[in-house]
């Protein structure tokens, strides 16, 4: 596998005590403008069809639980679709539909409980990965006390502590400092555990994400930035947003490990975040691209006039649900009978849950009042 | 009891919390090999370490987000602003992560963080560098805000912030910094967040002023006194959650209020408190509330504007003799 160049010395062993940058030597001459410069990195890439179960140590029970997770992402979200039309689900629902390699792929490879994860408001697909129930997370949808976030936190605010899933989080980009210090707290408490933050490409064009891959480089955490580039911010094409559209190449500005996946292939994604994984373990953070698309508009209320049917049809023939389905009869890990059986599974699963999050009450009027502040030691804070 | 600084009594605060507890850490500008800006951590790098002390490059966005992520994983994070006129490059951290996370999560992460550092005018570095934030802060659900006016809360204070498991706003001054007075060293030297000090019992007016605010209270007070009235001065120390039990049982008894604060006035912590005394205790007053602010204009540069830009001394003084209808 190719090694990125760094444009920069080798790291040293010792912990900085200072904030500096890492080519900020003090002698003169590294101040010196020299006759020419140059710079040249290379990155990891995982390209679609590249891997196979085996070689990345999945058990075909594992493959056949990944394409179990990506379909219940599948149906919840088609399920949630339903229910905004019904008037049942408010406010934004923002679906990602076609992304669901990205988050079935992470949970394989990272260790849940131990490892952390946070993301942006498009967030059921890696809550239903890392654990959260369908019950918990449609409820929340539906304002109710049995939701994830006893009906707080809408579709934008799936959190799950038990799975570490910090957050859904509705601010572009404001959640990836916080994931930052996630794997700060990973370091400090030497848990040995890896945080990984997910943001779209749109977020991407935010301050905070660059403030916070400086930060974890200059730290050195444990941590994986990761922009799931579905192409479009909203209704902004990414090459109409931004000078450099290869982001792995931002991580050569940060001096951390770059690489990028094709999210539509859910083993690409699950090697390239093993591999993530281990660099972080050894505090070399890596800033990831993952390439996907998302088939449905940024929320429920986008016509899709910046993008043709076309270009969407096609796009479609990529979908990882029925690229994984493929991949499993090619190589007769179960026959397609025991995948339909499985759809079926899911489809119950689903409308259990939608029959949960009808049945789960509202939230009293008084619990407006309830969980602002921590009153465990301060009880005068009422 | 000791003779400290403000900073002094800071640094004493900090570091008896983080010998009592490893999870407490301080991060920000400047906070360990330069030795704080304004020398309130200084020695604290020798002491705990680059582990615990540590620089941050000028990227308050960036290190305000990563101490609520560590916050929500357990740590006691401690964020130095040089001073909160920075502040508002972190703004979205502190008010949409720090403060609603604990409310958007349904309870499952706390956010146990204070953010401390310098607020409020400091003479003639103009409009940017001259903010009070308090009422802006204390706006926000979630967030507690703090602002002694002297090194002994500010000790006890500060040590209950770092305690409690909210996020803390812990606004200090760059002009009290070098402020000296009696600062208790027991260990265990807590006040309770949200209890205001009654720094001077009197009868006839009240007077409600934190902070910087709060030395002017009790000069005017002085003055009263010589001129045969009888002031109570009243320093909140906690301007959210606000302490008002105490403020209405003073109007009570003197039927009069004046308050002094530097934020500028509109919306200010002046209204608030203004509005809370009129709904609990209206018909105990004689005489409509006063207050004496800051302009309601940005701090200005020139010496004698940023003066008079500040809360004036004899406009409170003469404030409380217009309450009492005294001349």
């Amino acid at each position: 596998m190719a090694k990125q160049t760094k444009p920069t010395s080798p790291r040293k062993a010792a912990p900085r005590r200072k904030a500096a940058p890492k080519t900020a030597a003090p002698q003169a001459p590294e101040y010196t403008v020299p006759d020419t410069l140059s710079f040249s990195a290379t990155f990891d890439t995982y390209p679609a069809g590249k891997y196979g179960h085996k070689e990345l140590g999945l058990s075909e029970d594992q493959v056949i639980g990944m394409y179990r997770n990506m379909l219940l992402q599948r149906r919840f979200e088609e399920r949630a679709a339903q229910m905004y039309g019904k008037q049942k689900i408010a406010g934004f629902l923002h679906l990602c539909i076609g992304q669901e390699a990205i988050s079935t792929g992470t949970a394989t490879a990272i260790q849940i409980g131990k490892d952390s994860v946070i993301t942006a408001y498009r967030d059921h697909g890696h809550a239903l990965a890392l654990g959260m129930s369908a019950n918990a997370g449609m409820a929340e949808m539906f304002g109710k006390v049995g939701g994830c976030s006893k009906g707080k936190g809408g579709s934008m605010h799936f959190f799950d502590k038990e799975n570490g899933l910090f957050g859904g989080h509705g601010i572009v980009g404001a959640h990836v400092p916080v994931g930052v210090g996630m794997a700060f707290a990973h370091k400090y408490k030497e848990d040995g555990g890896v945080a990984i933050a997910f943001y779209g490409d749109g977020a991407a064009g935010q301050g905070a994400v660059h403030e916070a891959a400086n930060l974890m480089s200059i730290y050195e955490l444990p941590a994986i930035l990761v922009v799931e580039n579905n192409q479009y911010a909203m209704g902004t094409a990414v090459h109409r947003a931004f000078g450099q559209t290869e982001f792995s190449h931002w991580a050569a500005s940060y001096d951390v490990r770059g690489s990028v996946a094709d999210g539509m292939d859910v083993f690409a994604v699950v090697k390239a975040m093993q591999d993530a994984a281990a660099h972080a373990r050894e505090f070399r953070p890596t800033m990831m691209e993952i390439r996907t698309y998302r088939y449905r508009g940024h929320s429920m209320s986008d016509p899709q006039k910046y993008r043709t049917k076309e270009e969407l049809e096609a796009k479609k023939n990529e979908d990882p649900i029925i690229r994984l389905k493929a991949y499993i009869l090619n190589h007769k890990i179960t026959d397609e009978k025991t995948l339909d059986a499985i759809d079926e599974d899911v489809k119950d699963e689903i409308m259990a849950a939608v029959e949960f999050a009808e049945k789960s009450p509202e939230p009293d009027l008084d619990a407006i009042y309830d969980d602002i502040y921590d009153t465990r030691d301060y009880p005068f804070l009422a | 009891m000791a003779i400290l600084q403000f900073r002094e009594a800071l640094r004493a605060a900090m570091t008896e919390e983080m010998l009592r507890d490893d999870r407490v850490f301080l991060m920000g500008e400047e906070v360990a090999e330069y030795n704080g800006a304004y020398k309130v951590s200084e020695g604290m790098l020798e002491q705990f370490g680059p582990k615990r002390i540590i620089d941050t490059p000028i990227s308050e966005n960036g290190f305000c987000g990563l101490g609520v992520g560590a916050a929500m994983s357990g740590l006691r994070p401690i964020i130095e602003f040089m001073t909160f006129n920075f502040s508002f490059v972190a703004i979205d951290q502190i008010i949409n992560n720090a403060a609603k996370i604990r409310y958007m999560s349904g309870g499952q992460f706390s956010v146990p963080i204070v953010f401390r550092g310098a607020n409020g005018a400091a003479g003639q570095l103009a409009a940017t560098h001259n903010t009070s934030t308090e009422s802006i802060y204390s706006t926000i659900p979630g967030l507690i805000v703090i602002a002694p006016s002297n090194p002994d809360d500010a000790k006890g204070l500060l040590k209950s912030a770092i305690r409690n498991d909210n996020p803390v706003i812990f606004l200090e001054s760059e002009v009290m910094f070098g402020m000296k007075g009696e600062v208790s060293d027991e260990p265990d030297y807590l006040i309770p967040i949200g209890k205001a000090r009654i720094a001077k019992e009197g009868t006839d007016v009240t007077i409600v002023a934190h902070s910087k605010s709060y030395h002017i209270a009790m000069r005017v007070a002085e003055r009263l006194d010589a001129q045969g009235y009888s002031a109570e001065v009243i320093d909140p120390r906690t301007i959210r959650p606000l302490d008002i039990d105490t403020i209405v049982e003073s109007i009570k008894k003197t039927n009069r209020c004046v308050i002094i604060d530097e934020s500028n006035p509109y919306a200010s912590i002046s209204s608030e408190i203004t509005f809370q005394i009129q709904d609990r205790a209206f018909d105990y007053l004689d005489a409509p509330i006063k207050r004496i602010t800051a302009k309601d204009v940005p701090a200005p540069y020139a010496k004698n504007l940023i003066e008079y830009y500040m809360p004036q001394e004899e406009d409170a003084y003469r404030a409380c003799l217009s309450v009492m209808y005294a001349k």
